[in-house]
């Protein structure tokens, strides 16, 4: 990890209680990181766990999510629907070996622009904690050793007999 | 109108300077120029100011001389100009939505303090608008058509004066009142600042006006229960607790209350902040809107613990006669109104000044709060304007506290504005009845406003007495003789820099403003926001100080934070003009960001039916498939990102969108 590596968070605001939280923070010239990006939907309801695997595997470092408290929810209860995916959600990017703090839900009122600072900048400093994630670099890796991989078969595929292409396969994979 | 989907993407990328808001932080032109080499970007500016008429013009011309079909703007909040630059977009005859906002004001150039990362941060935004714009689709605008009649929750002077415009307007309203008369807070007073105009008389004739207009149906003794509904079309369901009188029926005579059995008024008399004693069978006070009696469950004899009993000899009815106006089985009824536009002026409460002991209200009996005092002094309050006292002397020498739960860490932080110029009102009006001594101890002396300071002036030449300083303590503990049997106020006078004990008769605390206890609730029901001092929030400041979140729903008065009267009204009536605009249109555009199925993909599944708040989801049987209702969608997606065939989209948030977005930010071209 270098000293200018600097994490990066995507967000993802709904349009009445945490965007308009840090358009006050904004107007109230609240000082905060600039490592989020923030991202506008109407509601947290809308947030497809499919956005914050996307993110992850597109470079983010880390995930953050921002709704209408309970009760609260302009649509009535699409915060509810963003809480139980979320659950569901931080504990599989756990078992998939991604550190839960890289994900993080948070209720944040329109009044609450001070909040927008403290979630962000606490969340930057845990994720410059747990340095980058790195997932397009692995990526890569993997696919550089599946290219070694594939590559190594073509070539053990080439030496052996058809009838013996198998066991091939089998020392290819010991490679 | 142009709706090129389908056409080779031409792309306009603007970013505005703000003047030196965003420009000071964000290197404008470096943007414009790393933005101009993405893919489909064909022209890219940064001018001073993109929301005025030449930055408008510069889009307009744009659009037909380098044929853009997209268009990207860099500015501020979505949420304040994304409606001028939509003009704009189709005012250059492309379709508004072939548009994106970025928002490098309040997320970026105001909340960060390194150029370089501010001009990192608003290159990637940017590049992202880029990316999800070149998605973006035609769509259009739905026009729903909007209910003429108004409704309007609290009848406080701000409630009456929006009623009241409105009904002039010749639009017909509701005007929903808790208690049984309208008034308010106002209707308590007795003079008003700065003028010490009577407030009754400046009220009641108001008062009986909106009663009696035939615009407006009053509803008083009620309470909204619930609210359902969007914009222009909203059913309220209002609960109207039952008085026990048949309101068309009683013509305020009176009679029932002199001929019920409780010869002497025995009860807590809320009008009259528990100064005066009030009968189970009441009218509020004498000018009382609509002139109803009301008989009060919890202390009428006929009832025990609220339920009807019938052990009572009812002499009150005998009393009305023939008229027949009084009905013990009244029962609470719940009561559908349809109206287009809501008007909030649920006002204030007066801080509780118990909450401060060491100030001794509730412990010392002649400790009294600022509205006890405006009954006290009032002519037709519980002693009939002379200043008496609870131990029934007349004070000779009076203190006045300032900022009682204003100004203070502790309670509240906010300055309640008004207190500085009641005080001294009250100091006036103290003087004139009882001739006594008279100190203020305050922090600020705060009275801008017209003729306030004047009025302060007249109060310094008046003799009254006024001392720099947040007051420690009130105490009956004597330290001489002369404070003996008196309260003494212990306070620190920064002016002459020694901490002074005056002992006094009397003590009035200028108690200040704050959200009434049931704010919160009443935020819920009409789904609106609250400051975080529990007021409820305007949608802008200076801009739309009278709007709220939600489409449709003004807020008026003291709800929405600390105020006078003049300003009261004032507010009042931008939200009558507000409501008319609404009404008078006819009808709203709505913004088309619904939700809909994609047939042939949905797999009749019914994950999103119960997800949807609005049921706008239903399952056609015969096709085996989800159909989404428009007229109902509110488009917050919640069904869209619960869909497992994805068959379900948002317009302008659709998933491609979202996920070019997505790519964008983290993308390092």
């Amino acid at each position: 990890m270098t000293n200018d590596w600097s994490p990066r968070i995507v967000a993802f605001f709904c349009n009445w209680c945490t965007y308009t939280a840090a358009d006050l923070a904004g107007v109230s010239r609240l000082k905060y990181a600039s490592n989020v990006r923030v991202i506008r939907l109407m509601c947290s309801g809308r947030v497809d766990p499919q956005f914050v695997l996307d993110a992850l595997a597109k470079g983010a470092d880390a995930v953050l999510i921002g709704g209408c408290h309970p009760f609260d929810c302009h649509y009535v209860e699409g915060n509810y629907k963003c809480l139980r995916r979320f659950q569901l959600l931080k504990r599989m990017v756990q078992e998939l070996g991604i550190e839960g703090d890289r994900l993080r839900l948070e209720w944040i009122s329109a009044a609450e622009g001070d909040k927008v600072r403290t979630v962000i900048n606490e969340m930057s400093a845990t994720i410059r904690r747990l340095g980058p994630l790195g997932i397009p670099a692995k990526v890569e890796e993997w696919d550089r050793e599946m290219e070694q991989f594939a590559a190594g078969i073509e070539v053990l595929e080439s030496q052996a007999e058809p009838c013996e292409s198998h066991a091939g396969v089998r020392e290819g994979a010991n490679v | 109108m142009d709706n090129r989907d389908s056409q080779e993407i031409r792309i306009g990328f603007y970013i505005c300077h703000c003047g030196s808001n965003i420009a000071a932080m964000v290197d404008c032109p470096a943007v414009a120029k790393a933005i101009g080499k993405l893919a489909g970007v064909v022209l890219t500016r940064d001018y001073k100011y993109m929301c005025s008429d030449p930055g408008q013009e510069l889009i307009r011309k744009d659009i037909a001389e380098f044929k853009l079909n997209r268009v990207v703007v860099a500015s501020c909040s979505p949420l304040l100009h994304e409606k001028t630059f939509r003009g704009a977009v189709e005012a250059g005859g492309l379709n508004p939505f072939y548009f994106h906002m970025v928002n490098i004001r309040e997320h970026d150039a105001w909340v960060h303090t390194d150029k370089a990362e501010a001009t990192e941060k608003a290159c990637a935004l940017s590049r992202a608008a880029i990316r999800r714009v070149a998605k973006h689709k035609a769509l259009e605008v739905k026009r729903v058509s909007v209910h003429p009649d108004v409704l309007v929750v609290g009848g406080g002077i701000a409630g009456i004066h929006a009623a009241m415009t409105i009904a002039n307007a010749g639009r017909k309203v509701y005007l929903v009142e808790r208690e049984p008369s309208i008034g308010g807070h106002m209707a308590k007073f007795d003079k008003t600042f700065p003028t010490l105009d009577c407030a009754a008389c400046i009220l009641t004739p108001k008062m009986s006006e909106a009663g009696s207009h035939p615009n407006i149906t009053l509803m008083t003794y009620s309470e909204v229960a619930k609210m359902d509904g969007y914009v222009g079309n909203y059913t309220v369901t209002i609960k109207r607790k039952p008085r026990y009188i048949k309101e068309d029926v009683c013509t305020g005579c009176q009679e029932c209350i002199a001929n019920c059995v409780y010869k002497e008024p025995k009860f807590r008399d809320e009008f009259n902040e528990g100064l005066g004693k009030r009968k189970p069978v009441y009218i509020p006070f004498p000018q009382a809107t609509p002139q109803v009696v009301a008989i009060d469950s919890r202390t009428c004899l006929n009832f025990k613990g609220g339920v009807l009993t019938d052990m009572c000899k009812k002499s009150c009815v005998a009393a009305c006669g023939e008229k027949q106006a009084i009905d013990f089985t009244q029962q609470e009824i719940l009561q559908e109104v349809k109206v287009g536009a809501i008007i909030i002026a649920t006002g204030f409460q007066p801080f509780d000044a118990a909450r401060i002991p060491q100030y001794g209200y509730g412990r010392y009996p002649n400790v009294y709060t600022a509205l006890e005092i405006e009954r006290l002094v009032n002519a037709s309050g519980p002693t009939s304007g002379h200043v008496i006292m609870r131990d029934g002397t007349e004070p000779k020498s009076i203190g006045i506290i300032h900022c009682v739960g204003s100004r203070d860490q502790k309670t509240n932080r906010w300055c309640s504005k008004v207190c500085c110029m009641y005080s001294l009102k009250l100091a006036h009006l103290l003087k004139e009845h009882t001739g006594a001594e008279i100190y203020n101890f305050y922090i600020d002396m705060r009275t801008p406003g017209k003729g306030y300071e004047e009025f302060y002036d007249k109060l310094l030449e008046e003799g009254v007495h006024f001392i720099r300083g947040r007051v420690g303590e009130v105490t009956d503990w004597a330290a001489s003789p002369e404070e003996e049997g008196k309260l003494v106020v212990r306070v620190e006078d920064t002016l002459a820099g020694y901490v002074r004990r005056i002992p006094f008769d009397m003590v009035v605390l200028a108690t200040g403003l704050e959200p009434k206890s049931d704010a919160q609730d009443v935020r819920r029901l009409f789904n609106m926001s609250c400051g975080s001092e529990g007021f409820f929030l305007e949608r802008h400041p200076k801009l739309a100080p009278v709007s709220t979140f939600s489409d449709g729903i003004y807020i008026a008065g003291c709800c929405q934070g600390p105020r006078d009267i003049p300003d009261t009204v004032a507010q009042a009536g931008a939200a009558a003009a507000e409501v008319l605009v609404l009404v008078d249109k006819g009808y709203i555009e709505q913004e088309p960001n619904t939700a809909f199925i994609l047939d042939e993909e949905c797999c009749g599944c019914k994950s999103c039916i119960p997800l949807c708040p609005y049921t706008a989801i239903t399952f056609d049987a015969t096709r085996k498939k989800a159909v989404i209702n428009e007229a109902l969608c509110k488009g917050c997606g919640t069904c869209v990102a619960a869909c497992p065939s994805g068959s379900i989209v948002q317009n302008l948030f659709e998933d491609d969108e979202i996920f070019s977005e997505i790519e964008g930010v983290l993308a390092h071209d």
